[in-house]
């Protein structure tokens, strides 16, 4: 018998959406049966007081959350989310209900037996609900009290050999995409570089620092599966500078219908015979390709590697050789000053380990936005109030027209006051003997 | 309930402490077929809804079975993941960034079997526990934020309204039918901390009334001048107001400068801003990451508000559902949803999808928001 009646929730059940009001529901059946016998060390009801709170909140159509509290564990300043609910008496079970990032592999890939070993222990320590996995690419542990912090974050590090993710003002947990595990188009190791660049900055990642959070995110390449320019302030994204490879047999077993183009990814739909000419050459957008019905050819200069063609003809184009990535800078929700998508900073950038002039350009960022940048201000609102030619010059890159859509419409340019000649020191004497007042 | 100690000794914090120690190496876990063909993938293909084939230079394949996994999920739900990816995968299994979950074989017999064995899994209310999807030119699963579930700031739930929105479009997220996939995400507040700003369709909660001030406690609770510095509209200031007899340091808000972002909140917990009438959803769309064709762009306002309507949200779900197929009708292939609408212009998307425009869909924030009006005469009648 359910702790509280929730019928509103139970709506949620119907449809065929796997239901996370069912899978809850299992949850709060398992606690109450408690298989293994366990000694829980937060209540046992917590699943049916989440349930119940969250039944409340559909009434009344308002959260039952409040702020967070200041916890956490000894020495690091994130990990850990505070969470109280603001009906303690009524849902006991979920009246202490704090968060616990935990530090997911590049790619997330799992083993049974770990995955078994964290839910074991939060099914001792915690409420037995999870996040699979949080926004930023955290495994969310969701819902446990401050006596059980320490204990889970000794059993976490010292049997599990795992550590905490970022929250607050300092370095979030990077992510990456699944990259060259298993995916033809990336052009470099992201879940290597995402792996290395979180162990080098563990430091960061766990003592806030920053002004504001900041996201490293890794994609492999221009198709961008991770976000990585529209949710990460500093964004790596796989690209390439020779030509695309072109197997020319299997582009006229495409032209002849005798491939599926897109990699059957229009299945569900008949949208008559594949057209090379007008589904690829005539929608590139850099104009940079011709098919005279027997061979295609791809003008590299004009190429601006958008993926078109390769995602539609993945057997018989291929990314190029020469690879590496591009960086862009200052990606952010909307909160407070507007969204922003990342902007181009460094075109082409070796992506091999140990990847020190990656990490070059961020600790030059870092340098700046740590000095200049305000109290909660992402650097890509530090990089608009202080311009781009001043990420620019922090970073030593030379500006060029790839970093721009267009020039500036206005004409006020700030000069530097060496590149005019006489500087800005001028002497109104001499001024006045040849114009009177 | 006995306290059950891990070893960690409190009154000796640093005694044998570790830290720094960062997530597992990527390749930890990689099934064997993954860890020996690393690097070496040269093509892929859909073989169905949910069913991927990756080929190796060498001829090596790996099939992946991907099935859509709830963000919000129990460790009892977890345990039958790793069931199954015993009993088929070798002891492995993935997750996806959108929350689905991908099961790995490199025989198709397994895969034959475990497709089958997905198929038959249900909770007990009756909806699938894995159901296969999200692949090509479809509706991936949902990202989604924390809402009701677990979040301070929430002007909407987000499990609930995802979980309804999937319902109303599973078709798609089973079939390859649109003329190129679909991104819907939803974000409880503008904070998006999970980002939807850039989907090709997103639902962002917001709210709609000035916040409370709670002058009792807002010198206790807040910095003050902290909550001021938050407003981007400078509609916050600092306050004394006579309180039981007393003067008291508070604050005061300019409502009509006020656009309801919460920022302040965040700052000062003695400014609630919830409210059951004031809060709901607005839907954006056209928006894409993706550098395929055209540029990744951000999403469009294209209603302006939404009631919540728990527990199924009706209102929202049928909206998507209607875009989503006036796009499926109206779209040329590979034009995302952002593409379609700005080929055909803003205007025909209005009329064709019959939303009703209204004030609230024109920028009136900061300086973007002249680059959003018409400078031209070229319109249509």
């Amino acid at each position: 018998m359910a702790k509280h009646a929730t019928p509103m929730l139970d709506e949620l059940e119907k449809g065929p959406w796997p239901s996370f009001v069912s899978d809850i529901k299992q949850e709060a059946a398992h606690r109450a049966a408690n298989p293994n016998g366990l000694d829980y060390q937060i209540p046992a009801e917590a699943p049916e007081d989440l349930l119940g709170v969250l039944e409340l909140s559909y009434e009344e159509k308002e959260t039952h959350w409040k702020h967070g509290g200041i916890v956490g564990v000894f020495g690091y300043g994130g990990g850990v989310i505070g969470r109280y609910c603001d009906q303690p008496e009524k849902f006991p079970g979920v009246a202490h209900f704090h968060t616990v990032r935990v530090a997911q592999p590049a790619g997330k890939y799992y083993s049974t037996k770990f995955l078994r070993d964290l839910c074991d222990l939060w099914d001792l320590r915690g409420s037995g609900i999870t996040n699979m996995h949080g926004s930023t690419g955290d495994i969310v542990l969701l819902g446990t009290q401050t006596p059980q912090l320490e204990e889970l974050f000794y059993e976490l590090t010292h049997k599990m050999n795992v550590d905490l993710g970022g929250s607050g003002s300092n370095l979030r947990t990077p992510a990456a995409c699944l990259g060259q595990s298993r995916c033809e188009y990336a052009c470099y190791n992201t879940q290597d570089m995402c792996y290395q660049l979180t162990m080098d900055y563990q430091d960061e990642l766990h003592r806030p620092a920053f002004p504001y959070k900041f996201k490293f995110k890794f994609d492999g390449c221009p198709n961008g599966c991770v976000c990585a320019m529209a949710r990460s302030d500093f964004a790596v994204v796989g690209t390439w500078k020779d030509d695309i490879k072109i197997d020319q047999e299997q582009v006229k077993a495409y032209a002849a219908g005798e491939l599926k183009p897109n990699a059957g990814a229009h299945a569900g739909r008949d949208w008559g015979k594949f057209d090379l000419q007008a589904e690829v050459v005539d929608r590139c957008p850099g104009h940079c390709m011709k098919w005279d019905g027997a061979k295609l050819s791809i003008d590299t200069k004009h190429c601006v590697r958008c993926m078109h063609c390769i995602n539609t003809m993945p057997r018989a184009l291929h990314i190029g050789d020469e690879r590496g990535a591009s960086i862009l800078v200052g990606a952010k929700a909307p909160v407070v000053d507007g969204a922003q998508m990342g902007s181009l900073l460094i075109p082409f950038i070796d992506c091999s380990a140990p990847y020190d002039d990656v990490k070059e350009v961020i600790e030059k960022i870092w340098d700046w936005w740590m000095e200049e940048g305000k109290n909660r201000e992402r650097v890509g609102e530090t990089m608009k109030r202080l311009s781009f030619q001043k990420l620019l010059e922090v970073t030593d890159t030379e500006a060029a027209p790839y970093h721009i859509v267009q020039p500036r419409t206005n004409p006020y340019i700030f000069f530097k006051e060496e590149e005019v000649p006489g500087g800005w020191e001028r002497d109104i004497k001499q001024f006045r003997e040849r114009h009177q007042r | 309930m006995a306290f059950i100690s891990s070893g960690y000794r409190p009154e000796k914090p640093m005694e044998g402490r570790i830290s720094d120690i960062g997530p597992h190496k990527y390749d930890s876990y990689f099934p064997p077929v993954i860890a020996e063909n690393f690097g070496k993938w040269l093509y892929h293909e859909i073989l169905e809804p949910g069913v991927l084939m990756h080929v190796a230079e060498g001829g090596a394949k790996v099939y992946t079975v991907r099935v859509a996994g709830t963000r919000t999920m129990s460790i009892t739900h977890i345990r039958e993941v790793c069931d199954i990816a015993d009993k088929y995968c070798n002891g492995f299994v993935r997750w996806t960034t959108r929350s689905n979950i991908e099961f790995m074989t490199d025989s198709e017999e397994t895969l034959a079997a475990l497709k089958a064995d997905l198929a038959t899994r249900k909770f007990d209310g009756g909806s699938f526990k894995f159901p296969l999807g999200g692949t090509g030119a479809g509706v991936s699963n949902m990202i989604h934020t924390q809402g009701w579930v677990h979040c301070h700031t929430p002007a909407t739930d987000a499990s609930g309204p995802v979980k309804c929105v999937m319902d109303a479009v599973f078709d798609d997220f089973q079939n390859m039918r649109l003329p190129a996939p679909v991104r819907i995400s939803l974000a409880c507040c503008i904070n998006m901390c999970g980002a939807v700003h850039c989907s090709d369709i997103g639902v962002v909660g917001i709210h709609r009334k000035p916040p409370m001030i709670d002058h009792e406690w807002a010198d206790q609770l807040c910095e003050i001048p902290l909550a001021v510095a938050a407003c981007p509209t400078a509609a916050v200031r600092p306050t004394k107001v006579e309180h039981d007899g007393k003067k008291v340091n508070t604050i005061a808000v300019k409502a009509d400068r006020c656009m309801y972002c919460g920022n302040c909140y965040t700052m000062c917990p003695a400014m609630p801003i919830a409210d059951a009438e004031g809060d709901g959803v607005i839907i954006m769309v056209g928006g894409k990451v993706s550098n395929r064709i055209s540029k990744p762009k951000f999403s469009k306002v294209v209603v302006g508000y939404i009631p919540n309507e728990p527990p199924r949200w009706p209102s929202l779900t049928k909206t998507i559902k209607h875009i989503l197929d006036v796009y499926a009708t109206d779209a040329q292939k590979y034009e995302r949803l952002g593409d379609w609408a700005e080929r055909i212009g803003w205007q025909a998307f209005f009329e064709k999808t019959g939303l009703q425009f209204t004030h609230h869909l024109i920028d009136d924030f900061r300086d973007p928001a002249y680059y959003t009006w018409r400078q031209s005469t070229q319109f249509t009648f």
